[in-house]
């Protein structure tokens, strides 16, 4: 959904950074990840693995060391001993000093992570069964953010892509060289919002409004990419997190595309639509967003995705079907779309799910209907 | 009490078990209960390893190949429930039945009729639970640690099922525990003080507290959901003024001393064979018992490391750090004692010194990577990750596991008047081991990397190792089937034990014939 003038822009970034391969580091061992935050992360990672490191070497190393000189057929007699005061405590003492050092840097970093004040941008990250929305808090930006690998990749019909499973419709921006905190929470189960190379994980969980910050330095500018960590239903692996960081300039030329690009959509929608148009762009819709739970041809899934086909639904009354579609049903798994998908979207996949499938009610609904029902 | 637990056992003292099937299923004799609660478990550890190759299956390559993301989550949530409740928990309670009346002196458990009760319940909570894949709307989807709301508001109906078969395994739990406590304190030997106790009657005496305090805590957790999803209220429903991360504070009360529980008799095993084999009495026999209490202690009060991303203040973060990386001082001085026991000692390594070994290294090596989890800040990075997978895969794969092996390897010829085949144990302890850290330490890699656990399928950098992970699987899993062999093996054709089994055997428990009597200890012995 980005403008030309974005499109070039990013795809200069993107070029840049690929080159340079963000993921390098991503075989073996954690991230160092861009942020300060991230580096200190890392370097206290790597501290208590050397720690455990020296520790097992000694501790192992007497052990094998024993294990090879102590063995009956090499004629070792054993001896009796089996207490010392003075080595329980040595190791008591011991490890207990160490563990002081290691928390004062440890405490030092939380103290820091934790400190999301000063920030000069905010944004909402709501997390939805399985898509994340992003809301720029201020900013009459906001929009979801869904898995973009086909089907065909996941089902092996087709080659997998460089970022397979790690690749969204719409990409959260942020600028660099500006602390921007982000205000997490969810609509349904609790997931996470995880950008390693970031080192910011926290829970979205519904009911609470969880802090986090992050401050990409100048000269970082890229496509960062995570996923969601928290277990939150069938989907879980294939929601993932795609965060690309530009300049500020950038920054606000992406963010007055995006007003801009939502006027422009607003008057598409008082626009004619016909059968086949609002049918075909309908399909698209209903097999990114919809398939998930309904399934491809309507037919649900389980006892708690119903199936399309042949619905009351879907067959029945037009205007509760729009208003399923628009404000979802509260305690069970159907979410409200009216937020998600455009007046044109909406009016597409309900047309769509009123004649596909055999359903043939013959209805059409257009943009200005669902205009009409969300009044 | 002694006096008449033993005059009831004079009067028929002298015949054996009963005949046919009836003897298994009305039986009081604590060994019987033992056997059964072993062949439980194995059945379990192999219906949950069969869980486990599905899942190693379909992470072979990236893309969905065998099975369907849904099925795959029901995997994995069953895979981890019929592990811990299933095939762990219920084999230490088998040593424990079988050990602890013959290392204590006493004729049987204090209460053998609710020792009959507590095993019988398990197939029936363990046959709903699994029979739940068959219904129509699958299985329990939500991990083993069914969050709220996911366990509740969005799960498939089976999930009272669930909550049934957990209050079961529960009652179940807690009946093992008090029989255990009681057996413990009542019926002791004359002579046998508790400092006197072999270290794996004290880790079960403490472990069997551990199960009385939290397991009420599971059934308060799971109770809380059925009112949830019955009846109307909304204790982790936010929309209803509830709140979800209860759900975990209470849930991780529960399940980090369980953790404990399926750890605590493994020191206590291990405890028993290395001395054995390094012919050398156990280093530092009090300060195992001291800091095997103060590892219990700690297990209270370190839940919210479970929880570090969950959105807790900072203050509460750093005490949960703090506490946490103290349960590194109890467990450094058992593994300092363990390697100072083997020090100067005369080895040899039999199948069960081979077992106890790995598991003094392995489980160490799961220590670390738990140490480092205990890091908050680091742990924001580790947290739900393959690197936790490995994590508790090392201490209840080679940890708890290999010492329950190594436990039927010692005490086998003890149980059934028979040794098993030392060559054929020795290729099932390399296979194992091999498999083992093939499967494992790699996941170590793949969760630094950046790769999400209970995914059914990853972004294209994890591919490789997530190969040789299944490869490792398939070796852990297929030898066990070796184990099955070498145990039926030493039952019917084993060479016939003597009395003291292995050089150098200290015990009461040797001090009988083997194998056991029926009745052992009708009369108490005399401990010096």
């Amino acid at each position: 959904m980005l403008s030309r003038t974005g499109l070039r822009l990013s795809s200069a970034i993107t070029a840049l950074l690929v080159s340079q391969s963000t993921y390098a580091d991503w075989e073996l061992n954690m991230p160092q990840g861009v942020t300060q935050v991230s580096q200190s992360i890392y370097d206290l990672h790597m501290l208590i693995l050397w720690i455990c490191v020296w520790i097992g070497v000694l501790v192992f190393g007497v052990m094998f060391y024993s294990m090879y000189k102590h063995r009956k057929s090499k004629g070792a007699k054993a001896s009796k001993f089996h207490e010392s005061l003075t080595l329980e405590l040595l190791w008591t003492a011991i490890p207990t000093l160490i563990l002081i050092l290691m928390a004062i840097p440890a405490t030092t970093t939380l103290v820091k992570m934790y400190d999301s004040s000063d920030a000069q941008i905010d944004i909402k990250i709501t997390g939805y069964q399985w898509k994340w929305e992003y809301d720029y808090l201020g900013e009459d930006v906001r929009f979801f953010s869904n898995l973009a690998t086909s089907k065909d990749e996941i089902y092996n019909k087709q080659d997998k892509g460089e970022n397979y499973l790690l690749e969204v419709d719409r990409e959260m921006v942020i600028p660099t060289g500006v602390k921007v905190r982000f205000l997490i929470t969810s609509s349904d189960v609790i997931h996470s919002w995880w950008v390693p190379e970031f080192a910011v994980k926290k829970d979205a969980v519904p009911g609470y409004v969880n802090e986090s910050w992050v401050n990409v330095p100048v000269g970082k500018e890229g496509i960062y990419r995570g996923q969601c960590a928290e277990l939150c239903g069938v989907d879980h692996g294939f929601m993932p997190v795609v965060v690309r960081a530009l300049s500020q300039e950038n920054y606000q030329a992406w963010l007055d595309d995006q007003r801009a690009a939502k006027v422009a959509e607003a008057a598409a929608a008082m626009g004619d639509f016909s059968y086949d148009e609002l049918m075909t762009t309908g399909a698209e819709v209903y097999a990114g967003r919809c398939a998930g739970c309904h399934g491809q041809s309507g037919e649900g899934m389980g006892t708690i995705f119903p199936a399309l086909k042949g619905s009351a639904i879907a067959v029945g009354d037009v205007d509760a079907h729009i208003d399923v579609v628009l404000n979802g049903v509260p305690g069970t798994a159907m979410q409200a779309f009216a937020a998600q998908l455009s007046d044109v979207e909406l009016a597409a996949v309900i047309t769509y799910e009123r004649n596909a499938w055999d359903n043939n009610t013959g209805d059409t609904v257009t943009p200005i209907n669902i205009i009409d029902a969300r009044k | 009490m002694m006096t008449s637990a033993t005059t009831l056992h004079e009067d028929h003292g002298h015949h054996g078990p009963a005949k046919g099937l009836m003897r298994w299923v009305l039986t009081t004799n604590h060994k019987d209960i033992g056997t059964l609660y072993l062949w439980f478990a194995f059945t379990m550890l192999l219906i949950g390893g069969s869980m486990a190759l599905i899942i190693r299956l379909e992470l072979f390559q990236p893309g969905m190949q065998l099975i369907e993301p849904e099925f795959f989550n029901q995997m994995t949530t069953m895979h981890g429930l019929v592990m811990v409740f299933g095939a762990i928990m219920p084999a230490f309670v088998g040593m424990a039945n079988w050990l602890v009346p013959m290392m204590v002196g006493a004729p049987d458990m204090a209460l053998p009729r609710m020792n009959n009760l507590s095993f019988w319940i398990l197939p029936f909570a363990f046959g709903m639970l699994i029979l739940t894949l068959f219904s129509e709307a699958g299985a329990p989807n939500f991990g083993w640690t069914f969050y709220a709301p996911l366990s509740t508001t969005y799960a498939p109906s089976s999930v009272t099922y669930f909550i049934f078969g957990v209050h079961l395994m529960g009652i179940s739990s807690i009946m093992g525990a008090i029989n255990i406590i009681a057996t413990i304190l009542n019926l002791r030997a004359p002579g046998m003080t508790l400092m006197k106790m072999p270290l794996f009657v004290w880790t079960w005496l403490i472990t069997a507290y551990l199960l009385i305090a939290v397991m009420p805590v599971l059934a308060g957790v799971v109770t809380m959901m059925l009112m949830d999803i019955h009846f109307g209220t909304s204790f982790f429903n936010a929309a209803g003024g509830g709140d979800p991360v209860l759900f975990q504070h209470v849930f991780w009360f529960f399940g980090h001393p369980e953790v404990y529980i399926m750890i605590l008799p493994a020191f206590g095993i291990v405890s028993q064979i290395i001395p054995t084999f390094a012919r050398k009495p156990l280093f530092g026999y009090s300060s195992m018992v001291y800091a095997t209490a103060s590892i219990a202690f700690l297990s209270f009060i370190v839940w919210a490391h479970h929880m570090f991303t969950v959105g807790l203040p900072l203050a509460t973060e750093l005490f949960f750090m703090y506490a946490t990386m103290l349960i590194a001082i109890p467990t450094g001085v058992k593994v300092f004692n363990w390697v100072s026991t083997m020090f100067n000692g005369s080895m040899t390594f039999e199948t069960p010194m081979l077992f106890a070994v790995a598991f003094v290294i392995l489980f160490t090596i799961g220590g670390f990577s738990g140490l480092m989890l205990a890091i908050a800040p680091a742990d924001f990075q580790y947290h739900d990750t393959y690197f936790v997978v490995a994590h508790f895969h090392y201490v209840l794969v080679p940890g708890a596991l290999f010492a329950i092996i190594a436990g039927v390897y010692y005490w086998i010829p003890k149980w059934c008047g028979r040794y098993y085949n030392e060559t054929l144990g020795k290729w099932h302890f390399w296979l194992s081991f091999v498999g083992v850290n093939v499967t494992f330490f790699p996941m170590h890699f793949v969760g630094l990397a950046g790769m999400p656990r209970r995914i059914p399928d990853y972004a294209l950098q994890f591919a490789d190792f997530n190969a040789v992970a299944s490869i490792g699987a398939f070796i852990f899993g297929l030898s066990q089937i070796l184990f099955l062999y070498i145990v039926i093996d030493a039952i019917r054709n084993g060479k016939k034990a003597t009395d003291e089994v292995w050089e150098g055997t200290e015990g009461l428990e040797w001090t009988l014939p083997s194998p056991a009597p029926y009745h052992s200890f009708s009369e108490p012995p005399e401990v010096k």
